[in-house]
């Protein structure tokens, strides 16, 4: 396998959701593996980014502001009568 | 930090059920180039070892699941522009998948991601100071 160009830090922390989503072709995915497998800074971030959504899927619903509530119902209702 | 006024009629809309708004949201906010990390915080093209890598590593966090760290989440949550507060709350809130996200927004996969990336990347970016001082 020829040598992949190395993904640096500041591009790594733009992919990491396409990453997650299994989005980034197999060539960016190696790059991306490689190099947080020798860079403690990126590991540390992704973890962090990680607790972030993890944080985000421990709020209540309902403690969201009224007005955002009624937004997010109204985009899938919207959806749901169109089906 | 106050979001655009034109912005505003269109999230009225939204929550009037107009679906269509959030096509509009989500044009103005994709159309904004800049990357979700601020670059400042990272090495220059130019630099002799180290290009493009972190200028200081992220500080530690010390993460706690108290009821004062979700009301900060929230409130971070609550601070984004609306197109990315929207898919943020429906992907990682309701736990809602891409496939379903994108359906009921009516937005591509790519676009969906760029909004939810660049929301996941505020809300870190916001939650930094809390921790990292923690």
């Amino acid at each position: 396998m020829p040598d992949l160009p190395e993904m640096p830090c500041r591009e790594l922390v733009e992919v990491i959701t396409d990453y997650l989503e299994d989005a980034l072709p197999a060539s960016d995915r190696l790059r991306f593996e490689a190099h947080l497998a020798e860079c403690d800074a990126c590991r540390e971030y992704v973890e962090q980014f990680e607790q972030t959504i993890a944080l985000s899927g421990r709020i209540e619903p309902e403690q969201l502001p009224q007005d955002m509530q009624a937004e997010l119902l109204n985009a899938f209702r919207a959806w749901r009568d169109e089906l | 930090m106050s979001r655009a006024d034109p912005d505003a009629t269109l999230v009225e809309r939204l929550r009037a059920g107009d679906r269509s708004a959030f096509a509009e949201l989500a044009e103005h906010e994709l159309a904004e180039d800049a990357p979700a990390v601020d670059p400042a915080r990272f090495l220059g093209s130019d630099h002799d070892r180290w290009p493009h890598h972190w200028a200081t590593p992220p500080r530690r966090w010390n993460v706690s699941e108290s009821a004062e760290t979700l009301a900060r989440v929230r409130d971070a949550i609550e601070r984004l522009p609306p197109a990315q507060r929207i898919v943020i709350t429906l992907r990682d809130v309701y736990g809602r998948s891409s496939g379903e996200v994108c359906n009921a927004l009516d937005v591509s996969e790519t676009n969906q991601r760029v909004l939810l990336h660049r929301a996941r990347s505020r809300v870190h970016a916001d939650l930094e100071t809390y921790f990292a001082d923690a």
